[in-house]
C-alpha cells in the first residue's frame, strides 16, 4: 500500500508550529488544524521567556508567520478534529471548519470591524482579565489576522435566534456595525461550518495544555486579586491591557506586595494532581524578576517546596531573581484570606520552622498543568492511549518518546507532559523527523513496516 | 425519631449550655437524642501511633456500648467525642487485624466489627431533618443577627470522617440561614483554635484567639459559632486578657449552634444556659431583645 505523503498537525502551539515547519521545510504537505482563531498558543501570552527574557513576539511571531505563509502548509485555523480512520500511511481525516461568519479571501485584516463591534467579551488571550469584541483576532500578532464573529456572542445572531426562535421578551438590537463598515464587504452572515475530509499518511498531536482552574483549590480563596500566571503574564506585557503596568485587577491599584505561590495542585495528589508541572519554578522565578522590574521598591515573596530548575542556564536564572531581592520561603501555604486591603498568606517556612503569614496585594499561583481541556475525547478520536490525567501515552517512555500508542501518529509537546519551550520544539522537530522517515518510504507492507 | 446520643465529658461539666440546648432544639424539631445508659472517655485524641491499640479501647468501647443496646447509630455533640468515635469505627471496619487484636483484648464484650454508625448532630440537621424543616419550626427568626461560621478542625479532618467539605464546609452556614441569622463570608472558618496547646503553650493560643476573633470583629460579626466545646473555650475563656494585649479587640460573643436553634425554635432562654457562654452573649441577646431584660 501506497504512503501517503501528506501529514496533519494537530495544535497550532509552538510545538505543533515546529513540526508543522519542519516537515514543510522537508518538501512534503501538511495540514495544520488549530481550534482557536490563530495560531501561537500559550506561548503568545508571554511578557518575555525565560531562560534568556527574549519576547515571544520577537521569537515566535517569525514562526507564526511562515506558518501562515508556507507554500507547502494549509492553514486551518478555528478548525477541529472531528474523526480518524485508517491505519499508518493512509489515514482519513475529517476536519471542522466552524463558521467565521467572515470571508477570509475578501478581508484584508483592516480592523475597522474589531474596533467598531459594541459587544464585549473576555479575552481568552488575556485570561479573562481585559475584554475582546464579538468579533476579534485574538491579538495584534495572529495568524491569520482576519478575524472571526464568535456567534455565541455577537449581538445581530442573538436578534436571528431570537426571532427565528419567537422567544419572548427583549428583542436583541440588529446592530449589523460590522457589516456597515466593512470596506471589502467581507461580512458573510450565510457562512456555516464546513467538513474538510483530507488523506494523509501520518498524524503530529500537539494539543498542549491548560492550567488547572483555581477553583480547585478553594483555600486559596475565591478573590479577584488571587490569580494564575498566565493572568500575571499578560499583566506583565508591554502589549497586555494595562500597557505593562501591574494592576491588581480589585481596584487598580500598582501591588507593593506580590505573593508567588509553586506547586498550586501540582504535587498534591491529595488535592491536585501528583506530578510535577516542571515550568512553574522557572516562570515563578521569571515573573518575580520582571515584576520586580516594573514596580520598584516592591516585595516579592515565592512559597516553594523544592527549586527544580534543571535546564540549561535555568539555575543561574533563579539566582539571578534570588539576588535581585525576592524571597524565597520554603513550604506549603495552607490558605489565603482577604482581611481589608490585604490578603494573607498562611503558610510554613520549613527551614525555620515557623509558621508565617505574608500580607499582598496580589497573590500569583503556579497552578498545574493539565492537557489541553478535551484531551481525552481526542484520545478517543485518535485511538490512542492517554495516563490518568490525560497526557498522551508514548508508545515507550524513554526509547520512544515521540511514537503514541498508534502507529502513525506522533506526539509533541506539552500535549504529551508538561514540559517548557525549548523541549517543546526539540520534540515538534522530533516528531516531523518521524514524519519524514516515514515518508522516505513510498509502501507500507501488511504488517505495517515500511519498504524503500 | 429516636437517638443514641453519647455525650462525653465536657457536655457534663463545662459545656452544659450545649448539651440542654442540643436536647431541647431536637425535641421540637422532632428528634429525641436518648443519652446511653452506660458510656466511658471518648479517648479524647485518636493516636495516630501504628501499634497503640490499647489508646482505641475506650472508644471501640463505647461503640460496643451502643451496638449492645441494639443501636445502629449514635449522635454526638462535641467534634472531638466524633472524630474519636468515628475514627474508631474506621478503624474497627478496615483493618481487620487490628479488630481482631482489639476485639481479642475485650475478650468479655461482644466482637465489634462496624456495626454502629457515627454521626455528628449538624449531620441530623442538616440530612436527616433538613433546613427547609428547620426553617418552619422557626417561631423567633435570628433575622439581623450577623454571625461567623467556625468549624475547627476535627468535624472534618482528617478527609475520610468529614462531615463536609475539607477546605469550605458549608453546613452551618446552612442552619444558621434557616434559623434567620446573616452568616458573614468567614476566611477563617477553619483555623486552628490552638486545641490542645492550651494546656502546654496558653500564650500560642491566645495569638490564635486574637487573629481569629479579630477578624470576627472586622468582619462586622456579632457572634461567632461554634460547634466544638474546645474552640469555644480557647476562643473565649481569656478574652479579657486579649483585650488587655490587644487594645483593638473589645470582645466577641461566643454561642453553640445549638443554642441559636433553640432560640430560635421557641425553646425558654433560661434552658440555653447563656450564663455560661463567653464575650457577652447575654448583653447581646438582651440588646437584640431575644432574650428578656434581666429582673
Ligand atoms: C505562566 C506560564 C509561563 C511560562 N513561561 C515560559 C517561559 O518563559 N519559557 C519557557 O520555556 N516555557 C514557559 N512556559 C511553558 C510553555 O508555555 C510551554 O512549554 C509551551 O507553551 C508548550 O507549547 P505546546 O505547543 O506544547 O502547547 P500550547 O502552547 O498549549 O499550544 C497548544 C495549541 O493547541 C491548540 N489545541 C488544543 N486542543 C486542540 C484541538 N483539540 N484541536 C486543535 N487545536 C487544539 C491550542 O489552542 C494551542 O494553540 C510557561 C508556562 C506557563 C503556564
Amino acid at each position: 500500500m501506497e504512503v501517503i505523503k501528506k501529514v496533519l498537525v494537530i495544535g497550532g502551539g509552538v510545538a505543533g508550529i515546529q513540526a508543522a515547519l519542519d516537515i514543510a521545510d522537508g518538501g512534503y504537505q501538511v495540514i495544520l488544524v488549530e481550534k482557536t482563531p490563530s495560531v501561537g498558543g500559550h506561548m503568545a501570552q508571554y511578557a518575555e521567556v525565560f531562560p534568556t527574557l527574549d519576547c515571544p513576539q520577537c521569537i515566535l511571531t517569525p514562526k507564526m508567520v511562515d506558518v501562515g505563509q508556507h507554500s507547502n502548509i494549509t492553514l486551518l485555523t478555528y478548525a477541529e478534529l472531528q474523526k480518524v480512520s485508517g491505519e499508518v500511511g493512509n489515514f482519513t481525516v475529517e476536519i471542522l471548519q466552524k463558521a467565521r461568519k467572515v470571508n477570509h479571501k475578501k478581508c484584508t485584516g483592516c480592523g475597522t470591524c474589531w474596533q467598531k463591534c459594541p459587544e464585549k467579551v473576555p479575552s481568552e488571550y488575556d485570561a479573562g482579565i481585559a475584554d475582546r469584541a464579538a468579533i476579534y483576532i485574538p491579538f495584534a500578532q495572529a495568524v491569520p489576522a482576519k478575524p472571526v464573529i464568535d456567534t455565541e456572542h455577537c449581538r445581530y445572531i442573538k436578534h436571528l435566534e431570537f426571532v427565528e426562535g419567537e422567544t419572548e421578551g427583549k428583542r436583541p438590537p440588529q446592530c449589523r456595525i460590522c457589516e456597515r463598515l466593512c470596506p471589502a464587504e467581507a461580512i458573510d452572515w450565510e457562512q456555516e461550518a464546513q467538513t474538510i475530509t483530507e488523506q494523509v499518511g501520518a498524524i503530529v498531536v500537539a494539543t498542549g495544555f491548560d492550567l488547572m482552574p483555581i477553583k480547585r483549590l478553594p483555600e486559596y480563596a475565591e478573590d479577584p486579586d488571587v490569580i494564575d500566571g498566565i493572568q500575571f503574564e499578560r499583566m506583565l506585557s508591554p502589549g497586555g491591557p494595562n500597557a505593562g503596568v501591574v494592576r491588581r485587577p480589585s481596584d487598580g491599584k500598582i501591588p507593593g506586595e506580590v505573593v508567588f505561590v509553586s506547586c498550586a495542585g501540582s504535587r498534591d495528589p491529595e488535592h491536585g494532581v501528583p506530578h510535577c508541572s516542571r515550568v512553574c519554578c522557572m516562570y515563578l522565578a521569571k515573573q518575580a524578576m520582571l515584576y520586580k522590574h516594573a514596580v520598584h521598591d516592591s516585595q516579592a515573596h515565592i512559597f516553594y517546596i523544592d527549586t527544580r530548575t534543571t535546564g540549561k542556564g535555568y539555575e543561574e536564572f533563579l539566582q539571578r531573581t534570588m539576588t535581585e531581592g525576592t524571597v524565597y520561603l520554603r513550604g506549603k501555604v495552607s490558605r489565603i484570606y482577604r482581611d481589608g486591603d490585604k490578603l494573607k498568606v498562611m503558610g510554613v517556612d520549613t527551614l525555620s520552622g515557623k509558621q508565617v503569614e505574608v500580607s499582598a496585594d496580589l497573590v500569583v499561583l503556579g497552578m498545574a498543568m493539565l492537557p489541553s481541556v478535551g484531551a481525552k475525547d481526542m484520545a478517543a478520536r485518535l485511538g490512542i492511549a492517554t495516563d490518568e490525567q490525560g497526557f498522551f501515552t508514548e508508545s515507550h517512555i524513554k526509547i520512544d518518546p515521540l511514537e503514541s500508542t498508534r502507529p502513525g501518529i506522533y506526539l509533541a509537546g506539552t500535549a504529551q507532559g508538561p514540559k517548557d519551550i525549548p523541549d517543546s520544539v526539540a520534540q515538534g522537530s522530533g516528531a516531523a523527523s518521524k514524519v519524514l522517515g516515514l515518508f522516505a518510504r513510498s509502501e507500507m507492507t501488511p504488517e505495517g513496516l515500511t519498504v524503500g | 425519631m429516636d437517638l443514641s446520643y453519647y455525650p462525653g465529658c465536657t457536655l457534663k461539666t463545662r459545656a452544659l449550655n450545649f448539651e440542654d440546648s442540643a436536647i431541647a432544639a431536637m425535641a421540637v424539631l422532632g428528634v429525641n437524642l436518648i443519652e446511653l445508659p452506660r458510656w466511658n472517655c471518648c479517648g479524647t485524641v485518636y493516636s495516630m501511633t501504628d501499634d497503640d491499640l490499647a489508646h482505641h479501647i475506650a472508644p471501640v468501647r463505647n461503640l460496643v456500648r451502643i451496638a449492645e443496646q441494639g443501636s445502629d447509630r449514635v449522635v454526638t455533640l462535641c467534634s472531638f467525642c466524633y472524630n474519636t468515635l468515628k475514627r474508631a469505627d474506621l478503624l474497627m471496619r478496615n483493618s481487620p487485624e487490628k479488630r481482631n487484636t482489639i476485639n481479642t483484648f475485650m475478650d468479655d464484650e461482644i466482637d465489634y466489627d462496624g456495626q454502629v454508625e457515627v454521626v455528628h448532630l449538624l449531620e441530623v440537621l442538616r440530612d436527616d431533618v433538613g433546613w427547609e424543616a428547620v426553617a418552619r419550626k422557626v417561631k423567633t427568626s435570628l433575622e439581623g443577627l450577623k454571625v461567623a461560621p467556625y468549624y475547627g478542625c476535627t468535624l472534618t479532618r482528617p478527609q475520610e470522617i468529614a462531615i463536609d467539605s475539607v477546605e469550605s464546609p458549608t453546613v452551618l452556614q446552612g442552619l444558621m440561614q434557616a434559623v434567620g441569622t446573616t452568616v458573614l463570608d468567614f476566611p477563617l472558618a477553619t483555623e486552628c483554635c490552638g486545641s490542645f496547646e492550651i494546656v502546654s503553650d496558653p500564650d500560642a493560643v491566645i495569638e490564635r484567639a486574637y487573629t481569629i476573633l479579630g477578624m470576627a470583629q472586622r468582619k462586622g460579626a456579632d457572634a461567632i459559632v461554634v460547634s466544638c466545646p474546645l474552640c469555644a473555650h480557647n476562643l473565649g475563656h481569656k478574652q479579657a486578657e486579649i483585650a488587655g494585649k490587644y487594645s483593638d479587640f473589645t470582645g466577641m460573643p461566643i454561642v453553640y449552634f445549638t443554642q441559636l436553634l433553640a432560640l430560635a425554635v421557641g425553646v425558654n432562654p433560661e434552658v440555653c444556659r447563656f450564663d455560661l457562654n463567653f464575650g457577652g452573649v447575654e448583653a447581646l441577646l438582651r440588646d437584640r431583645g431575644l432574650i428578656p431584660q434581666r429582673v
